[in-house]
């Protein structure tokens, strides 16, 4: 029989958090700028120049470390951290490899039905680097700095992970937490979080972990799933052919689905860390932590216990919602201006689940206002509209966040509720259709659905169902 | 001298350092790193069990900078020493493959 083998995963995943400006200057974060714009003499490593800490990025990091239950070090330090490479203009990364600010967390996951507990080995704070643009026409890199001090932290995780579920909803949960608490907005396609898998494989039953091999370059939660997949594959023949697995870090190409090595051992990796002496220690009191931790929101799991209680929506669409911050927020914002939570939930389960879907979108980009929704659940409710003009409604506000009284009032949408003029179409209605009538009357209950259809159409669709089947029961 | 430095050691801290050095100077810096060990070894012999590592000489600590940003545009004087550039951007021999 094959032998069978299990696979050991560990992440370190990049963080970049959502200050306002650099983590050591007050160069601004903002993305997409042009080239070298968001720079100064502190992000280049100009000789001469000092780093200053941003007190925010300090905070940001206490706040994950508390939310993933890590212990906050009191004294922490910057290290740095030496290489050479052209996104990196000081030929340093300042890092944190001694004290780094938060140790010994966890969070728990749920994957395959099973829920346990992934482990947090440390998580520190660093700077981002620069980012290199191939020039394809003369075959050179061109350098842009505007990335180069962006604030990140780095969470890593002990080997706790044995497959690509367990990784999915690892990257999920840490994404879910850090939106929560608003200190990255955590886009893996902007690289705003970025994961780079540890993994090794080991025969099933054994305690010993084979060596590992780190893979660079995941932007998606298929990339990652794919990556896995593959390495484990790479590794598992390596070992079957008797030859041995080299403890490397290897660059994954999404393109082509296999990885190349992008430097061994052999390269001399060796950062030479040692004291920042640039930036002074930070300390940080029992007090500070209170304060942190009583500015903390309320995060997923607390959200979607309440959800139950206090709105009596089900644990499954509570799951939905507050698995995503942003939709949590329309939810309660639409929520308190209506006071009809649970038909808001199902605006935001049924027809906003459904167009996502079909048009490939993320629950992050929806950008309706609740003001609106709850507009419409109003609209709808005191019916005012009918549901299938509610549907179509929607569909304008999920698209273009109009207004739907100006917008119902301007169409002209609103269910007619003149009885009289109601009664005169079904008059003509069944005048017209005396066949099916006469069906009705033979005891075809189906044939008065067709009179519905007529008279509803006759209506522009702008009648209440229940009220035209009620009318027409009683003339044919 | 007490400490010895092996050839491979020194090959291995010119390939860091991103040195090339000749047979010579690879012999003085051996003796020159001997010498810093050496010296460094006088350090060993004090007891500090009781001493709590120190990375900053001065006592001051939590010196921040609030979250507000102050930078207009640096592209200019930050592109002004380049050596090459183009499209705003430094321009280098190519380093990814």
């Amino acid at each position: 029989m094959a032998k069978q083998y299990e696979t050991v995963i560990g992440l370190e995943v990049h963080v970049e958090l959502a200050t306002k400006t650099k983590i050591f200057c007050s160069c601004s974060t903002e993305f997409g700028k042009a080239p070298n714009t968001h720079t100064c003499p502190v992000c280049t490593g100009m000789p001469g120049s000092l780093p200053v800490l941003n007190k925010q990025v300090v905070e940001y990091a206490m706040a994950i470390g508390l939310a993933t239950n890590c212990e906050i070090s009191k004294i922490c330090k910057f290290d740095r951290k030496n290489y050479f490479y052209p996104d990196n203009p000081q030929n340093y990364q300042i890092s944190q490899l001694y004290l780094p600010i938060a140790r010994n967390g966890y969070v728990e996951i749920e994957a395959g039905g099973r829920k346990k507990k992934v482990r947090i080995h440390e998580m520190h704070m660093e700077e981002d680097a620069g980012k290199l643009i191939h020039d394809e026409w003369d075959d050179t890199s061109l350098v842009d700095y505007n990335r180069s001090g962006v604030p990140l932290v780095e969470i890593v995780s002990e080997p706790d992970m044995r497959s690509v579920d367990e990784v999915i909803a690892y990257l999920e949960k840490l994404r879910m937490i850090i939106q929560y608490l608003g200190a990255s907005d955590c886009k893996l396609q902007e690289g705003s979080m970025r994961a780079d898998v540890n993994l090794s494989v080991r025969e099933a039953g054994t305690e010993e972990f084979g060596t590992r091999t780190e893979m660079k370059n995941l932007n998606s939660f298929k990339a990652i799933a794919r990556a896995i997949e593959g390495e484990r594959e790479r590794q598992i023949e390596l070992i079957e052919e008797g030859k041995a697995v080299v403890q490397e870090t290897r660059r994954w190409d999404d393109n082509k689905e296999s990885s190349h090595a992008m430097r061994s051992k052999e390269d001399a990796q060796d950062y030479r860390y040692f004291p920042e002496p640039d930036l002074v220690p930070i300390v940080i009191s029992d007090e500070w932590i209170g304060q942190i931790r009583a500015r903390q929101p309320e995060l997923q799991t607390e959200k979607l216990e309440r959800y139950k209680k206090e709105f009596d929506i089900p644990e499954y669409d509570a799951k939905i919602i507050t698995g995503s911050k942003h939709m949590a927020d329309i939810f309660e914002a639409a929520s308190a201006i209506c006071g009809k939570p649970k038909k808001v939930s199902n605006w935001l389960m049924v027809e906003t689940l459904r167009l996502l879907k079909d048009q490939g979108m993320e629950p992050e980009e929806i950008s309706f206002s609740p003001e609106n929704l709850a507009k419409l659940v109003d609209l709808t409710e005191s019916r005012a509209i009918n549901s299938s003009v509610a549907k179509e409604v929607f569909e304008k506000i999920f698209a273009q966040d109009i207004d739907p009284e100006i917008y119902v009032e301007e169409h002209g949408l609103k269910t007619v509720n003149d009885e009289g003029a109601l009664e005169e179409v079904i008059r003509k209605v069944i005048a017209d259709n005396p066949k099916a009538a006469e069906d009705y009357h033979s005891g075809k209950e189906k044939a008065l659905g067709a009179l519905v259809g007529q008279t509803m159409k006759a209506m522009k669709g702008k009648a209440d169902p229940g009220l035209v089947n009620r009318k027409l029961r009683e003339m044919i | 001298m007490a400490n010895k430095i092996s050839d491979e050691t020194i090959e291995y801290v010119g390939i860091l350092a991103k040195l090339e050095l000749s047979g010579e100077e690879k012999e003085n810096a051996k003796a020159d790193m001997e010498k810093m060990l050496d010296y460094i070894d006088i350090l060993n012999e004090l007891d500090t069990d009781m001493a709590e590592p120190m990375s900053h000489v001065f006592p001051i600590h939590n010196v921040f900078r609030e979250d507000a940003v102050s930078q207009a545009d640096g592209s200019e004087d930050t592109l002004a020493n380049a050596p090459l550039k183009k499209d705003k951007c430094f321009k280098v021999p190519k380093t990814i493959g």
